[in-house]
């Protein structure tokens, strides 16, 4: 029997196993969105496209499925690429559709036509356009399967609505043979065996750990490692829950915000052994001063990734599961108590410290979140100051339990990947640490939240600045602070760096009443001791609730590596 | 140093702005590109030319090999192979000098392929080299237009 193009696309997502997904219909989506009416795929209406691709990508963060989202043509297109970037930079898996001109068309300026392959195709993994409804079920078992294999990330499929609209049979391909697209998961044993031999040399070895774990399911692994050679492990900001957090063993993040220990430790090791990390440079500061005295091993399952920043001494490509368990057969049981030592020396001389007084504190709140939740919930972050501070003060325990856009560094990020998370773990406790400036940027999606009950929490740290960059200009730019105040008005002297002075103006808006405005509920902490009640009866009740805290303004986060400066020239105060 | 690369690629919709944009994205200068049929019609076969250290290399090839349409990258480096370019160099020339760039087109075993009053259009396939020679004699005489297909390749031997 024959099918139109938009009832085989519903097919091949329940096919696919596709519960749920994200988006915004559009003119050339209706031949879709009337078959999706009444079916199985449950589509959750954002309030706009880049929300939809957060939610996706927040979906597959926190679950290790594909997420999926959808949008229009053109503008809706066009609004779901900080989406698919952000996924892209973090390599999560997301299958993006989009609808496109009729195939007729294509090329001609049509109302609202964008070239939408052409203008992901840096952002994505893969793309493609389907211009005959015949291919329109394989490329969607292709799109899927390349989105979650090998290294993850999104992958966008651009449906002319008169492909929708066309009729064939509908033959769902039970295998898939991509000829050019072979991702290589088990390592070699050669190399295995001479990493296994290197971590067996070493004396001052560090697990340095990143996403790519969390990809791969490979905590066990690597705590197993870990424990039997006696390696201290840092993270990335993508892998915080992978490790431990009390572990004895575990040194916290490193780089430009990382930890003092973690630092000094890859900077005096002798042999970093990369588990899905990729070497940012947020995280090796000047690589030309990065760890002199270290052997690399680095395993990935993106050849890519080796040897592209720092050089690899034993590259190992592959699944970080598969080759770990190889190496945990090999590896000899160790112990590096003198190195471990050193590294708490490090670590008693320069702990995580803020101050701790009556004032309302960023820390603190985060403090007490982690104690609150046992470090439990998923957290997800936007970016700035209090995702720092989250990564730096909240103890992950699990992995898939910390989200944050690491990568491109997207504001607007959180609140929409945590209605994702919400979504896909609806009996956890849901948290998205904002900034009021990130807040704002994905503000909408309150009404997506409450209007579908995704009961997430919204804890607002709010400094009344665009913090991180403000942070900047106090050290690196002599204290201007040019457009970085979130309050400034018209009125404002056009010099000021005062936070908090008697002309300032109100802070707009007032996050309590927007709360209310779109049904959820809204509180405001300007006291260090309502933080705890205030937590509390916000974990309790069963809606989205919008806390926001009035923290310190001029919080800065520390300590920092600054820009071109070595891991261990790390800045632990300011002057 | 300049290496050769060869490219098989799936002969779809886009793949040559895959491959420019990645070029472009991750700063990689592309001296000179050709893009063909191979024995089979599915297949492109791609041919780069492009400059850099060891370290620009490995990434190139890495980056091409990740794309999900390209099927095979082979850099032949110092490896035994063959190179091609054609080159159509339009020279001015009048009764005068006519003969004097019919014997230098011999001598490179070009062939003259167009001849008007004021000009001669010359063909000739060869290496880098053997064009770059040939150019250099037929400066002088004023070349007036030159277009090339892009240098192609194919390794030795029975691989
Ligand atoms: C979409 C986007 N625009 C701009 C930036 C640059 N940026 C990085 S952090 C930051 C300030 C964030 O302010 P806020 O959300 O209030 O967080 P805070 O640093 O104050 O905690 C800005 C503007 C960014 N990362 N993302
Ligand atoms: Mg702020």
């Amino acid at each position: 029997m024959k099918k139109t193009g938009a009832e085989i696309f519903v097919e091949c997502l329940i096919k696919e196993k596709v519960d749920i997904m994200f988006g915004i219909p559009g003119g050339v989506l209706l031949p879709i969105f009337d078959k999706l009416y009444g079916s199985p795929v449950r589509l959750v209406l954002t309030r706009h496209e880049q929300g939809a691709a957060h939610m996706a990508d927040g979906y597959a963060r926190s679950t290790g499925k594909t997420g999926v989202c959808i949008a229009t043509s053109g503008p809706g297109a066009t609004n779901l690429v900080t989406g698919l970037a952000t996924a892209y930079m973090d390599s999560i898996p997301v299958v993006a559709f989009t609808g496109q001109v009729a195939t007729t068309l294509i090329g001609n300026d049509a109302f609202q036509e964008a070239d939408t392959t052409g203008i992901t195709r840096p952002v994505t993994k893969h793309n493609f356009l389907v211009r005959d409804v015949r291919e329109l079920a394989r490329t969607i078992k292709e799109a899927f399967h390349i989105a979650s294999t090998g290294r993850p990330g999104p992958v966008l499929i651009d449906i002319p609505v008169d492909v929708q609209r066309a009729e064939t049979e509908f033959v769902w391909p039970e295998n898939l043979e991509i000829r050019s697209y072979k991702p290589n998961y088990k390592g070699h044993p050669v190399q295995i065996k001479r990493a296994s031999e290197a971590i067996d040399a070493s004396h001052k070895p560090v697990l340095y750990v990143g996403g790519g774990v969390v990809t791969s399911d490979a905590s066990k692994e690597v705590i197993e490692l870990a424990k039997k050679a006696d390696i201290p492990v840092t993270t990335t900001l993508l892998a915080m829950g992978a490790f431990p957090p009390d572990s004895p063993l575990s040194l916290g993040m490193l780089g430009m915000h990382g930890t003092y220990w973690a630092n000094h430790a890859m900077q005096n090791s002798d042999l970093i052994i990369a588990v899905g990390s990729r070497f940012d440079d947020r995280c090796t500061g000047k690589l030309a001063a990065f760890a002199p005295k270290a052997k690399v091993v680095h395993i990935d399952i993106d050849p890519t990734s080796i040897s592209k920043n720092v050089k690899t001494d034993i590259p190992l490509v592959g699944d970080a599961k598969a080759i770990l368990t190889e190496l945990n057969k090999t590896v000899k049981k160790a112990s590096h108590e003198k190195w471990i030592e050193t590294i708490d020396g490090w670590k008693k001389k320069h702990p995580l410290l803020y101050k701790e007084d009556n004032k309302l504190r960023p820390q603190y709140v985060i403090e007490t979140i982690s104690e609150l939740t046992k470090g439990e919930a998923i957290v997800v972050t936007e970016v700035g100051q209090h995702q720092m501070w989250s990564a730096q003060y909240y103890s992950a325990k699990l992995p898939r339990h910390f989200l944050s856009s690491g990568g491109l560094g997207t504001m607007g990020f959180g609140f929409p990947a945590a209605i994702g998370a919400k979504m896909a773990n609806p009996g956890k406790l849901v948290i998205d640490i904002a900034g009021d400036g990130s807040f704002q940027m994905n503000i909408q999606e309150l009404a997506t939240a409450v209007l579908n009950e995704v009961n997430v929490k919204i804890v607002i740290l709010n400094n009344k600045y665009l913090g991180m960059v403000r942070q900047w200009q106090e050290m690196f730019y002599g204290k201007r602070y040019s457009s970085t105040c979130l309050h400034r008005h018209e009125g404002c002297p056009p010099k000021c760096n005062e936070p908090g002075g008697k002309d300032c103006q109100i802070y707009i808006p007032d996050f309590v009443k927007v709360a209310e405005a779109y049904g959820a509920l809204g509180m405001r902490v300007t006291d260090k001791k309502d933080v705890v009640p205030t937590l509390k009866k916000a974990f309790s009740v069963k809606k989205p609730v919008v806390m926001e805290f009035m923290v310190e303004q001029e919080e800065n986060v520390l300590p920092m590596v600054p820009t071109g400066a070595a891991l261990d020239e790390i800045i632990t105060r300011l002057a | 140093m300049r290496h050769t690369i060869s490219v098989l690629v799936e002969n779809k919709f886009g793949v040559l702005a895959r491959i420019s944009t990645l070029f472009a994205a991750r700063g990689f200068n592309i001296d000179s590109l050709a893009v063909g049929e191979t024995e089979d019609p599915d297949v492109s076969r791609m041919t780069i030319i492009v400059k850099g250290d060891d370290r620009i290399l490995e990434q190139v090839e890495k980056q091409l090999n990740k794309l999900v349409d390209v099927i095979k990258v082979v850099d032949f480096g110092q490896a035994q192979h063959v190179e091609r370019d054609l080159a159509l160099i339009k020279v001015k020339a009048d009764k005068s000098n006519r003969s004097e760039i019919m014997q230098v087109t011999d001598i490179f075993r070009a062939k003259i392929i167009d001849v008007s009053a004021d000009s001669i259009i010359i063909e000739t396939t060869g290496d880098e080299e053997k064009i770059r020679a040939l150019l250099a004699m037929l400066k002088p005489f004023g070349v007036k237009e030159m277009c090339r297909t892009g240098i192609i390749a194919m390794g030795r031997g029975g691989k």
